[in-house]
């Protein structure tokens, strides 16, 4: 049985984007924090930390999560994916960043990764996914300069779907 | 926000979590998917001495068909739940609410059982265990008790699990032969909490409605009539359960949305049955 006291802090250990990393966390810190402070990772943003604006959300074991409702200490081991991870090496855009830069699906660009985040699972697990399928994962997340339109022309664009 | 601080436990087996929680008591709380817990923590609304992982026991982590029900361990998440095989034969009250359950990233991370123990009184899971009178499997260090639903949830955000006790298991009776199910809910937004969720099933000339988001906790009523006759009966259903006012919505526009909208959901039951 795993045991970390409150007091001081304990080394966290896990795959971030491929490879392996390390810090160190309190028992409370959270992963969004984890991430931003301890391992200077800061494309994933912190908006509302109670779980609802969708702004940190990474991937752990290739699924979408909110990392402000995520323990570091519980990602011990895991498997993490932020928006760092999406471009290639050489810093080429993948196709679903490359839509979002087409359509104008981001203005301040802070809901973003997230979103990207949360479609990256969904194109993972469902190649083709219909409007409806889309508008569940965008729902996830709140973004107030776009309303919505240019996240929703981009990821019909990437699933393949009309853009009406 | 930040939580405070606490211990952090990660037991390897179920007996572990069991003397944990049997050391521990009221000072301690058992973390699953967090999906609510992290929240009230964050928010310092809830305040714990220590904090017992369960969500990568990997005993707790199964679906399985027993005694006529599906059993949800309590490591199982809202998405495994949605996308067990065959779920919408097997329970499609299940199928139709659980994409209602906050949304898809929450729904990665929180379990079905976990909904249950948070006992919302206007969320979709604690509303479909109770349509269906399932029940709740709560294991202590010295003995197992299975709680009806309506024994279990007993008020807002109120269970009968005791300090002692986990739940290691939800237990959803499965579809009985021809009847109907429907679900529906109303809500400012998809995937927001329900300003009234509605649960119907149709059976062998009853229909039975549950209510959450109105009562302390989900509300259910059986008639022998045919949906299209329920009209005086929703009325007086809508005014037995006390809505009151709040800051989403009027009792008035509840008792509205349990008359009109309760007797579409249990039409879409009637229409659902198969003989």
């Amino acid at each position: 049985m795993l045991k970390l006291g409150k007091a001081g802090r304990h080394e966290v250990k896990f795959t971030l984007n491929g490879r392996p990393v390390s810090g160190w966390a309190s028992a409370r810190m959270l992963l969004s924090d984890f991430l931003r402070q301890e391992l200077g990772e800061t494309g994933t943003h912190v908006g509302c930390e109670h779980g609802v604006c969708g702004a940190c959300t990474v991937r752990v074991e290739n699924r979408a999560v909110r990392s402000c409702l995520y323990l570091a200490v519980q990602a011990d081991g895991l498997n993490i994916q932020t928006v760092e991870g999406l471009a290639g090496d050489d810093g080429e855009l993948n196709a679903l960043q490359r839509a979002f830069r087409k359509h104008h699906a981001l203005q301040c660009g802070y809901c973003t990764p997230g979103i990207l985040m949360s479609l990256t699972d969904l194109f993972d697990r469902t190649p083709n996914p219909d409007r409806a399928q889309i508008e569940d994962v965008v729902g996830g997340h709140i973004c107030r300069c776009t309303g919505y339109a240019g996240i929703m022309a981009a990821a019909l664009e990437v699933a393949g779907q009309p853009q009406q | 926000m930040k939580p405070h601080n606490f211990d952090y436990y990660r037991p390897d087996t179920i007996d572990e979590a069991l003397s944990l929680l049997a050391e521990g008591g009221d000072e301690v709380q058992v973390i699953a998917g967090g999906q609510s817990l992290m929240a009230m923590l964050n928010l310092r609304v809830v305040m714990t001495d220590a904090l017992i992982d369960i969500s990568r026991l990997a005993a707790l982590s199964y679906c399985r068909e027993i005694d006529g029900c599906l059993e949800v361990g309590a490591a199982v998440t809202q998405a495994e739940l949605l996308h067990h095989p065959g779920l919408a034969e097997i329970q499609p009250l299940l199928a139709k609410a659980l994409p209602n359950v906050g949304h898809f990233q929450t729904r990665n991370r929180g379990t079905v059982c976990g909904s249950l123990a948070h006992a919302d009184p206007s969320s979709e899971l604690p509303l479909c265990l109770a349509l269906l009178e399932g029940e709740v499997v709560l294991r202590s260090a010295t003995g197992e008790r299975r709680l009806r639903a309506a024994e279990f949830q007993t008020g807002m955000m109120e269970t009968a699990r005791r300090p002692d006790e986990l739940i290691v298991a939800a237990r959803f009776p499965v579809a009985l032969p021809g009847a109907g199910y429907s679900f529906a809910e109303v809500t400012r937004r998809h995937g927001d909490f329900a300003i009234v969720g509605l649960a119907g099933m149709a059976h062998n000339g009853h229909i039975r409605l549950g209510v959450g988001g109105v009562a302390d906790g989900p509300a259910v009523r059986e008639w022998r009539l045919k949906p299209d006759q329920c009209d005086d009966v929703l009325n007086a259903f809508a005014w037995d359960m006390e809505g009151v006012d709040d800051i989403h919505a009027t009792a008035q526009y509840r008792r509205q949305i349990v008359r009109r909208l309760g007797r579409k959901v249990l039409e879409e039951a009637g229409h659902a049955q198969t003989r």
